[in-house]
This record gives structure tokens, C-alpha cells and sequence, in this order.
């Protein structure tokens, strides 16, 4: 089946109409020798019935965090979806339309954007935000390449308690532009060190980032942090998880220059890490230097309110090599879900999320303080997410809890070795239960392990 | 017009309510708290049902009508593939989970990039890149590790005048400088004024293939020798891949580099902008640079290999756009090698057919055959105050969606057109039909091209206020 509907008919009457005798006269531009002989080596063409069996066993081979009690985070969460925003992403005007080049028949897609612009703008409290990018550690890369620009320099400072995976893009894209990347360490109690970020900014630099709250779910003081940098007269680049901002300072508040992050967590599901959704935000006066697409409130001819794509000489299109970034394709259906997530969930329901998983994740935090064998090695500031160092190795305790139908952590030893092999990344969102929480306690305690 | 979200909140009302903390909750006690209120809206479920479906209704999509935008392959997206991808098995996959939990998903991941090295003729492919421009950056950062590896500074980039605009942006990011390439009177590269501009210095020739015109650059072998004789890599941008599914594979011809767009030649949805995925495939030689984790396959169980000591690191922080792979690999699977080809042959029949049937209302410069695409110019109908966008804005009237124009830069007035293969001959004719009313329209009353459209849900916008004083955030009430 490939969905052609020309019938043997139709392509003898076309090709008589275009003056060839044959399919083959069409292809004359390709030489003979580069033409392919045979056909592909492909697994037979299979009917609807057959691919819908075929991918159920794929899938069935795999086991799903959905369907385990999940304490998996690190950036990509197992929360609640509204069934409004499937139902939204599944509408075909939505999905099966393209990047809104005609604005008279694209004002769905353009004013559904808009309105994701201007909530991404109220949760993270910046002037303006852009229509996507297509990741939280693409965006912050795409960040730091705007700041570079912005400050005609080539340092930049990371702090080493970012995401690892995050830390791996920046790098594959500082070394291609020739920037430098400073790595900042954390103090013992888990936070990025000032003193080290001050002594730092004595180099021209062009940007520090923040993960705010940082990989290890901390909480960094990043008003002081945005003090420093810009007495030092450097770009604060932000890195914030969204629904935390519900709850913390949100980057505008405190002065962050660039706000960017992943928005997986806003009606996203996990898809084994993509598609994601970059949001990136800023000041109004950097808004010319900002990547990707803007969409803008503007009139029609009869005076009627209209929204179109704007400020495009930023973009490759027109500026080519010159352009604020190479970015055409975005994850526009994937900011769609994000807006009609924040605009189900209101005010209300979304600070009700990020209070849920504050009060969960401190529940675990509490219990496992008294277990014994169980230490908490950074203190108690964190919004949803924690390091815990257990009794035994990562490994065997993810291992065990996992017959038990518990995801229990990312284990930190690969790429923070120096936490230790015992230790454990534990996120706790508003869709866990006391029963997982206790269970998940029981299970670090060493007590009910596999039957 | 349609009231925002925030202009229909009222406060109280509750679109969704998440079960009830089971949990102690006691205050909140973090360093540098939030002051002020979020400024989220407020609305009942219904009525957010029926601001999306009011805004839905303002969009044209595939599944309403052609989409003939030039180089953007909107063809149809099979439904059983959206079904599929949204099975809990893939969708609820967390990417830290073990190799063990996710052997599904990674076997998937391994016969996808196995199908597209068949279908290319490439040695391996990287699935990481989340569209295709972003598979161009990482086919450059690539071409960047390979120099230097061989100790070569390389640092032009060479790229043909009627290449896409994310090429040289690409290219720029990397630190290449892109030096601009002319075409020849037939809309191609000259081997002879390639040749005179190749230098030590060149890292990459970027060539799109079939190019932006639609037509297949006769001369690539000659080209790829001379591009090869100077030590230098021929990246292929591979936006257009869909013309030659069965027909002719690029890795054949030599090509080092090149990525495909899964929302293109592959069926996956185009989302209004996004999410597409961009995988890159190479050569043998440049296997060891690409990105990780790659996934490797052992008796018949698959994993994470997480390092490779010449790889460029990661361009995504996961393994790229699952979900997306999930669709374009049942695309594949459907079709299989007869069906991919009756892609190709379709879509160039598709093309040619309605460029001999416009060839004689609009100008067309560069004549073919072409292959999934072709480009007329606007310019006859310029005698009667008419351009292109009038022409296209005229479309919109009758229900139809308009062509890529102004671009290729080289065709004045452009109109770059790509019927695609799933589009019936029907539709086509429909198509040709209404194009030939509007250039006789031009001559006779081109007012009506003028004014257009009418029927829309909103008339021609203004740009430049919108350039000038951009609304880019609705305000809000509560600060």
C-alpha cells in the first residue's frame, strides 16, 4: 500500500498529455549507470492489519515507565495529561498543516502559537518568547550561541550540576563554533559554587547559565548568581523547569537575560525522549537577536485582528549565513499541547501540580531521612527532585525495585563519579501515591524486595 | 477573530482537576519563592474545546486539501501510523530507562536506521538530528571532525545560489565561511565552474538533491570526482530524497553525507511546524564521528553504546524524535521496496503533469523533465500589475492552498510547486484548472487578484506594522 491514488489509467492519459511514451523518458536527466538496477532489500510490503500487529508486538516489547510507579526525572517527566490536549494534537487541522507561510488560512496554528508565546512569557516572566525549539539542551545551545553573539565572546560558564546530557550538547556545540566552556563546580551541599563563578567572571565572558532548580533538583540562589553576572557584565542564561516556576522565582524575576528550558513536563508525553519541546524566552531589547520562528498580533486589511510570522530577517530564509540561527522546522504541534495544557490545567491546576510534587517528593524526602542506611547528601531545597546515597549499590537496588513495579531513580555514579555508585536521582511528581511513596521507602530500607 | 485564552478567562472556573494529595502538604519553604501570581487563564473545559476547535477551523491542512509548498513534501500522512505511534509502549517510555525495558523501542531505532541505509545506499545513520536543519549541522559538524582528524584546516563551505536557506545558516554556525556557487543557464551546477572554484580550502560542496528547481543535477558524478580530488566532502541536503526512492541511491554515487527529512519523504506529520527528525546518514570513512549513544545489536538484543572516542558528542539530549520514528518506520514497513518506488514515480509523473499543463499561463524558465518539484515564475502576468502573492493570495479564494513562492531566489516571482505522489489526477487537474482562471483573472480583471482573499478568515495582514511594533505577548491584566 502506498497511498497513490493514480491508476494505470490515469498514468498512461498523463504521461500522453506531458508527450512521452513511457515513465522512463521522465527520468532522463539520471543517468543510466546511476540508476538503480534492482529494487531494495526491504521486508515485504504488509497490509494496515499487518504493521498495526507488528508495531503492537515492538511496543509490547517494551516495558514503559507509564506503566510502572515512575521516579524517573532528570528532565523528562511521568505526569498528568488532561485528555483535552490529545485531543487537540490529534486534530488533523492541527497536525497535518505546516509551518504558517500563508497566514490568511493558518490563523488557527498562528493565533494557537501566539497564545503559547504569551504563556510561556507569564511562567517564566520574560518579555518574549519564541514559537519553539526543539529541546531544553538544543535551546540552552542555541542560548548560548545568542549570547556569544550578543557579547562578541567566546566563554561561557556551566555549571557542572546541569543535566550531563544537556552538558554533551552544549559541548558538541561549542566545539563546532569555537566557544570555550568554563565548567563551575558545586559546593558540598549541592549548589553551584559563587566563589568560583566570581573569580571566573574576571575573564571577559559572554554568559553564565543556571539550572534552576539544577540537576539534582536543587534550588541555586539565583538572584545572587544574577548579581554577579551582571556586575561582571555577562548574560544570565536560565534553565529552568517550567512547572517549578509555579512555584520559584521565575527567571524575569530575577533579572535572567535568556530563559530557556524543556516543556515536556506541559502535556508532553515521555516518547523515550523526543519529540520534546524547546521554550526560549528573553528581554525585549534582545529580540532581534533571538532564533526561531515569532509569531505577532498585527491587522488585517479591513482593520481586523490577525496574527502573522514577524521579524523574519532574522531568519535563514532570508538572512542565510547571516541569520540568528539555522532553525526552519520547529516542534510546533509539541507547543500546541504545551499551551492547551497551560490553559486546562489555569491557574489554579497548575500551581496545584507543582505543590503536589513539592509536598510528594518532600514525603519521600522525610521517610527516607529516618531510614536507615539511607543518606540525603544535599539538604532539603529542592522543588520535586533529590539525590539519595543507599545502603547497597544503584544498581541492584533499581534492579530490585523494578520487580516490584518501582522505577527508583537515574543512577549518578556514571556521570557524577563522584557521588559514588550508591547514588540515586529521585523524582517525585503529582501522579505518584503514598502507597508508591511507602512502598519506595520499604524497598530503600531493604524490606520488601522481590517475592 | 478569535478572543485569546486570556481574554475568555474568568476566575474560578477549572478546566481539569488532578486527584487529591494523598500526601502531608505542608508549607512551602524554598529560598526565593515566587511573589506573584502566574496569569494563567481560567476556563471550563468545554469552552476550551471549542476556542481549539474554532481555531482549527481556521487552518488549511493536508487532510483538507493539496499543499503544494515546494520542497516541503506535504503529502499524506497515513492514519493508521498516528494510531500506532500512540500506543502506551512507545509513548510512555522513559529515555533513562534500562536497554532491558526499552528493546522495542531500540530494535526500532536500529531497523530504521538499517532501512534508511538501504534506501540511501549509506554506511550508517544517526537518527539524533529533530529536523532537517538540524541534520545539516550535524552533517557539517561531521565534515568538521573528519578535517580534523586528518589535521586539515578546512573553511569554506561551497554552496549552489538555489540551495535552501538553512544551508549556509548551517554551514555559518560551525564556524565555515559558505561561499555561494552559481548555476548555469540550465538551473545546475557546472562541473567546469566548480572546478575553478573548488580550492585546499574547500571543506564540503552542499548540494541538494534533485535541487531546489526540481531537477536532477546530470553532472553529480563528475561533480562528486571533482569534489573528491580536492580532498573535500559532497554533503547532500536530502529535503528532495522523495523523487528518487528505487531510482537511484546517493551513497552510490558517493555521496559522503546527507540527511533525509522523516516528515517528508517518510509520511510524518508536518504539525503545523514541527516536531519533523532529520537523521544523517555517511560514508564508511566518517562512521566513527557520528553522534552517541549509538544503538548496537547483539544476537538479537539491542543497547545503548554510550562512547566512541572520534564521535562529536550529542546533538540531541535523548536519541531524537522517537515518536516520529515510530510513524515513518511503519511508512516504510507498509510500503516496502515497490511501494517507495511507486513514491518516486508518482511524484515525478505527479509533477511533470502539472507543469505541462501551466507551462503555457505561467513562465517557466528552467524546462525539464523535472522530478518531484518545478519552479514557474510569475513575471509574465507582472504587464498587468501582477506578482506572484497575488497569485497565490488568489488561490487561497478557491480553497486552495498556495505554492513555496519567492524562492528559489534565482526564478523571478517564483512559484515553486510540489504536487506530490498521493494526490489524484483529479486534484491535479482541479489545481491547473484554477491556476489558469487566475492568469486569465490577471489580464482581465486583476483586481479580483488584488483584493485577494476575500473568503478567508482574515484578509492580507500587515507585516510591516507587525515588523515594527511586534505583539509578541498578549498583555496581561493581573500585573
Amino acid at each position: 500500500m502506498s497511498y497513490i491514488q493514480n491508476t494505470d489509467a490515469d498514468r498512461k492519459e498523463m504521461l500522453e498529455r506531458i508527450g512521452v511514451s513511457s515513465f522512463d523518458e521522465l527520468l532522463e536527466p539520471i543517468p543510466e549507470a546511476l540508476r538503480m538496477k534492482g529494487s531494495f532489500d526491504l521486508e515485504a510490503p504488509l497490509a494496515e492489519a499487518a504493521v498495526a500487529a507488528l508495531f503492537r508486538e515492538l511496543a509490547a516489547k517494551n516495558r514503559p515507565a507509564s506503566a510502572h510507579a515512575s521516579f524517573l526525572g532528570g528532565g523528562i517527566y511521568d505526569r498528568y495529561t488532561p485528555a483535552l490536549v490529545r485531543y487537540v494534537t490529534s486534530r488533523s487541522e492541527f497536525y497535518t498543516s505546516y509551518t504558517p507561510y500563508q497566514a490568511e488560512v493558518s490563523q488557527g496554528t498562528l493565533q494557537a502559537i501566539y497564545e503559547y508565546q504569551s504563556l510561556i512569557c507569564r511562567i517564566t516572566g520574560m518579555d518574549v518568547a519564541n514559537a519553539s525549539m526543539y529541546d531544553g539542551a538544543t535551546a540552552l545551545a542555541e542560548a548560548m550561541l545568542m549570547a556569544g553573539g550578543i557579547k562578541g565572546s567566546a566563554r561561557v560558564l556551566v555549571p557542572r550540576t546541569l543535566s550531563p546530557r544537556y552538558r554533551a550538547v552544549l559541548g558538541c556545540y561549542a566545539a563546532a563554533r569555537g566557544i570555550t566552556l568554563e565548567e563551575i563546580p558545586y559546593t558540598k551541599d549541592g549548589t553551584l559554587d559563587c566563589a568560583r563563578v566570581e573569580s571566573a567572571l574576571k575573564e571577559k565572558t559572554a554568559a553564565v547559565i543556571l539550572a534552576q532548580p539544577n540537576y539534582f533538583g536543587l534550588v541555586e540562589p539565583a538572584r545572587e548568581l544574577a548579581g554577579l553576572v551582571h556586575r561582571a557584565g555577562a548574560l544570565l542564561v536560565a534553565c529552568v523547569d517550567p512547572v517549578s516556576c509555579a512555584i520559584l522565582a521565575p527567571p524575569g524575576e530575577y533579572g535572567a537575560d535568556i530563559a530557556v528550558g524543556e516543556g515536556q513536563s506541559l502535556g508532553l508525553p515521555q516518547s523515550y525522549g523526543g519529540p520534546l519541546l524547546g521554550f526560549m524566552a528573553t528581554k525585549n531589547e534582545f529580540v532581534r537577536r533571538m532564533p526561531g520562528r515569532l509569531i505577532s498580533g498585527t491587522v488585517d486589511l479591513d482593520g481586523k485582528r490577525g496574527y502573522v510570522m514577524t521579524l523574519q530577517t532574522r531568519e535563514q530564509h532570508i538572512r542565510r549565513e547571516k541569520a540568528t540561527s539555522n532553525i526552519c522546522s520547529n516542534e510546533a504541534l509539541c507547543a500546541l499541547a504545551a499551551a492547551v495544557y497551560l490553559t486546562t490545567l489555569g491557574e489554579q491546576g497548575f500551581r496545584e501540580v507543582a505543590a503536589q510534587s513539592y509536598a510528594k517528593s518532600h514525603t519521600l524526602y522525610v521517610l527516607l531521612a529516618k531510614t536507615k542506611g539511607c543518606r540525603l547528601p544535599f539538604g532539603g531545597h529542592f522543588f520535586q527532585e533529590f539525590v539519595l546515597e543507599l545502603p547497597v549499590s544503584a544498581a541492584d537496588f533499581l534492579k530490585a525495585a523494578r520487580v516490584r513495579g518501582i522505577l527508583g531513580g537515574i543512577p549518578l555514579g556514571a556521570a557524577f563519579p563522584e557521588l559514588g555508585d550508591r547514588a540515586v536521582l529521585v523524582a517525585v511528581t503529582e501522579k505518584r501515591t503514598k502507597g508508591e511513596i511507602e512502598l519506595y521507602r520499604d524497598l530503600a530500607a531493604g524490606k520488601g524486595a522481590a517475592r | 477573530m478569535s478572543q485569546t485564552v486570556f481574554e475568555k478567562s474568568k476566575p474560578g472556573r477549572r478546566g481539569y482537576l488532578i486527584p487529591e494529595n494523598d500526601c502531608p502538604a505542608g508549607a512551602i519553604d524554598l529560598p526565593g519563592m515566587r511573589t506573584t501570581p502566574l496569569g494563567l487563564p481560567e476556563m471550563g473545559e468545554q469552552d476550551i474545546v471549542r476556542h481549539y476547535v474554532e481555531l482549527a477551523s481556521k487552518n488549511y491542512h493536508v487532510d483538507k486539501g493539496i499543499y503544494p509548498l515546494g520542497s516541503c513534501t506535504m503529502k499524506y500522512n497515513p492514519l493508521v501510523n498516528e494510531e500506532i505511534a500512540r500506543l502506551d509502549g512507545f509513548t510512555g517510555l522513559h529515555p533513562a530507562q534500562d536497554d532491558a525495558d526499552a528493546q522495542g523501542a531500540l530494535e526500532l531505532i536500529w531497523r530504521l536506521e538499517r532501512a534508511l541505509c538501504e534506501v540511501t545506499g549509506m554506511a550508517a545513520f544517526t537518527l539524533q538530528p529533530a529536523a532537517g536543519a538540524h541534520g545539516e549541522l550535524t552533517g557539517i559538524m561531521l565534515a568538521r571532525a573528519y578535517f580534523n582528524d586528518r589535521g586539515e584546516k578546512r573553511s569554506v563551505v561551497l554552496i549552489p545560489d538555489s540551495a535552501h536557506g538553512t544551508n549556509p545558516a548551517s554551514v555559518a554556525i560551525c564556524g565555515f565561511t559558505p561561499k555561494t556557487i552559481a548555476s548555469n543557464d540550465r538551473g545546475l551546477i557546472d562541473p567546469k565552474m566548480l572546478e575553478s572554484e573548488i580550492t585546499d580550502e574547500t571543506a564540503v560542496l552542499m548540494l541538494t538533491l534533485p535541487n531546489t528547481l526540481g531537477l536532477f543535477e546530470r553532472d553529480i558524478a563528475e561533480i562528486v570526482r571533482i569534489v573528491h580530488a580536492k580532498g573535500s566532502l559532497v554533503y547532500m541536503d536530502g529535503a528532495n530524497m522523495n523523487a528518487l526512492l528505487g531510482i537511484m541511491r546517493p551513497g552510490d554515487v558517493g555521496i559522503d553525507l546527507m540527511h533525509v527529512n522523516l516528515h517528508k519523504t517518510f509520511s510524518t506529520p508536518h504539525g503545523g511546524g514541527g516536531p519533523g527528525a532529520g537523521p544523517v546518514g555517511v560514508a564508511k570513512h566518517l562512521v566513527e564521528f557520528l553522534p552517541v549513544p549509538r544503538v548496537v545489536e547483539e544476537k538479537g538484543s539491542f543497547r545503548l553504546s554510550p562512547d566512541r572516542a572520534k564521535s562529536i558528542g550529542s546533538v540531541h539530549p535523548y536519541l531524537g524524535n522517537f515518536n516520529v520514528f515510530v510513524k515513518a518506520y511503519a511508512y516504510i514497513r507498509t510500503l516496502g521496496a515497490p511501494g517507495l518506488r511507486e513514491v518516486a514515480e508518482n511524484a515525478i509523473l505527479n509533477a511533470n503533469y502539472l507543469c505541462e499543463r501551466l507551462r503555457t499561463s505561467y513562465d517557466l524558465k528552467y524546462p525539464g523533465p523535472c522530478m518531484h518539484e518545478f519552479v514557474l515564475s510569475a513575471r509574465n502576468l507582472k504587464r498587468f500589475g501582477i506578482r506572484a502573492t497575488d497569485v497565490v493570495k488568489r488561490l487561497l479564494d478557491y480553497g486552495l492552498h498556495a505554492p513555496t513562492v519567492y524562492f528559489p531566489l534565482i526564478v523571478e516571482e517564483a512559484l515553486m510547486i510540489e504536487p506530490v505522489e498521493t494526490e489524484s489526477k483529479e486534484t491535479l487537474d482541479h489545481f491547473a484548472d484554477v491556476l489558469e482562471t487566475i492568469a486569465e483573472e490577471a489580464e482581465k480583471s486583476p483586481e479580483k487578484l488584488h483584493e485577494a482573499p476575500l473568503t478567508t478568515p482574515v484578509r492580507r495582514l500587515d507585516e510591516a506594522v507587525a515588523a515594527r511594533c511586534p505583539d509578541l505577548c498578549c498583555p496581561g491584566d493581573l500585573e
